[in-house]
């Protein structure tokens, strides 16, 4: 099968802290990938290091088996909510046609009703298509958030990165997010998905991977309890899908 | 009153003021929303060593002043790049830098030193030929850039790593958008000088953003503010007899605190 994704030996520095080290991934094409993972253990860096959004030492990062700067037209991102400016005084719309600038420079650029229609589309996919004249200061997190997955699917992307899609977003939201992510995941789209929501990611997702500085765990969503100390760097609870203890443990971690 | 419009300083004041008035609508919006305020403020006080080497080697002091944001322009870019974590450093650095340069300079000067309370405070009355054609030149670069990419720029201001995912050349237009904002600082000196330009060149973007939402309705909006704020600083300035650039930058953040008084106040009753 087809590879969407493969990563070998990826090593990620900010100054001197080691972010993420010895990073080696393959992911099939059609996988829903969960990525969990505590705080500050280098998802989100991963995920910009095979956007090339950072300064990366590696071996290799092939997209369907072609590097990045080749394929661009294929893999879309959608990036962890906070990290846009919601003040800026731009239409829902108009955010998702700027996905449709595809060259370098676009002079005296005018859009083409094809590019509204696909726009329009997928505005309708994350249900905010009445919303498309508003400015999205005017937004809330759950229909920014959605406008921010409808910008990255217009142009139907092969790979979907995103990073934490269901922070701080309503549970109407969140269930309409869960649902487009399954539909694409369906019709064909590669999909990897940053989240903290360790409880819901095991029961959406195909394969979980689990990082802190490194690659703890890749493999079948139902995780087990050694994976989630070892990420943790101590024993926690957890209410989730498949793992069965629901109370604290004896802390045996040292220091 | 119109018979002043008759002299020629008056004209060519008049005219620096539409063709500034055009570039704070523009480049004020742009580092408004790209946050860049204080980068921007520091590439003008850096010019100041460009005016400096201007009078010490006889040429148009503008020049030197275009020559020296623009270096500084491209080097705080570099830095911040780079990782390194106190660009604001390397600001306040350029900053007092480039006004020690010129005072250097001029202390190299033969003679008396010349006044060069022009190029620090701003005199509009005193836009000469020369001045009025380099303005005219760098609002005409401006404009065009900014108009020919104006979905670029939108987008890129807006959210600069998915521009750059999407496949916009993000590194020109950053480039750019410093060229640009080293033009404005030059644009603006003869007007409000080095010190006071920040004013001139942010406080109508900033009430305009008070008003309204939309990017190219807001630097419309901004232009026609900066153009109001500038002729009644300058009707004050000649009635009272004060310096020209100190009334129209007072008049300018005056006008934004009673628009953002106003604004708050609607706000509570709505």
């Amino acid at each position: 099968m087809e590879k969407a994704l493969v990563v070998k030996n990826l090593n990620v520095k900010y100054g001197n802290t080691i972010a993420i080290k010895n990073i080696n991934m393959e992911i099939e094409s059609g996988d829903f990938l969960g990525i969990i993972g505590p705080n500050g253990g280098g998802k989100t860096t991963l995920l910009k290091a095979i956007l090339n959004l950072i300064d990366y030492e590696c071996d290799q990062i092939l997209i369907f088996n072609k590097p990045l700067k080749h394929i661009k037209k294929k893999i879309s991102y959608v990036p962890q909510i906070s990290k846009v400016d919601r003040t800026y005084p731009i239409s829902v719309l108009e955010v998702v046609l700027g996905s449709k600038l595809k060259k370098a420079l676009n002079p005296f650029y005018k859009f083409t009703k094809d590019d509204i229609n696909s726009s329009l589309e997928a505005l309708k996919k994350v249900d905010i298509l009445d919303l498309k004249d508003r400015q999205i200061q005017k937004l809330s997190g759950g229909e920014f958030q959605r406008l921010l997955i409808a910008r990255a699917i217009v142009d139907n992307p092969k790979l979907l990165l995103l990073d934490e899609p269901t922070a701080n977003v309503d549970p109407n939201s969140r269930n309409i997010i869960y649902n487009l992510l399954d539909s694409l995941n369906k019709q064909g789209t590669t999909i990897i998905m940053v989240s903290h929501d360790t409880m819901a990611i095991s029961s959406k997702v195909k394969n979980i991977a689990c990082i802190n500085g490194d690659l703890i765990y890749h493999g079948g969503a139902k995780i087990n309890k050694n994976v989630l100390d070892k990420m943790y760097g101590c024993p926690i609870d957890l209410l989730a899908h498949g793992i069965p203890h629901r109370v604290f443990r004896d802390h045996n971690h040292q220091g | 009153m119109l018979n002043i419009l008759n002299y020629q300083f008056i004209q060519h004041a008049l005219i620096a003021i539409i063709l500034s008035s055009i570039v704070c609508g523009i480049i004020g919006t742009i580092i408004i929303e790209k946050k860049l305020i204080l980068m921007s403020s520091g590439i003008a006080h850096t010019a100041y060593g460009g005016v400096g080497l201007g009078y010490l080697f006889n040429f148009n002091p503008l020049i030197g002043a275009l020559i020296f944001s623009l270096i500084s322009a491209l080097s705080i870019k570099k830095v911040r790049n780079s990782n390194f974590k106190h660009s604001e450093i390397i600001i306040a650095l350029f900053w007092s830098l480039g006004m020690a340069l010129g005072i250097l300079f001029i202390s190299f000067m033969d003679g008396y030193p010349p006044n060069m309370n022009s190029y620090l405070f701003g005199n509009i009355l005193s836009v000469d030929s020369f001045d009025l054609i380099s303005i005219t030149i760098l609002t005409i670069v401006v404009l065009l850039i900014l108009t020919i990419f104006f979905e670029d720029w939108k987008i890129y201001l807006f959210d600069e790593e998915m521009a750059k995912i999407n496949g916009l050349n993000t590194s020109f237009l950053e480039y750019t958008l410093l060229i640009l904002i080293a033009f404005s600082v030059v644009i603006l000196i003869r007007i409000s000088g080095i010190i006071m330009l920040i004013t001139l060149l942010c406080a109508p973007s900033a009430t305009a953003s008070l008003i309204n939402e939309k990017l190219n309705s807001r630097m419309i909006i901004a232009i026609l503010i900066s153009l109001f704020n500038s002729l009644v600083g300058l009707y004050i300035s000649y009635v009272f007899d004060i310096a020209s650039g100190a009334s129209i930058v007072i008049f300018s953040a005056l006008i934004y605190f009673i628009v953002f008084n106003f604004t708050k106040l609607l706000k509570k009753n709505s």
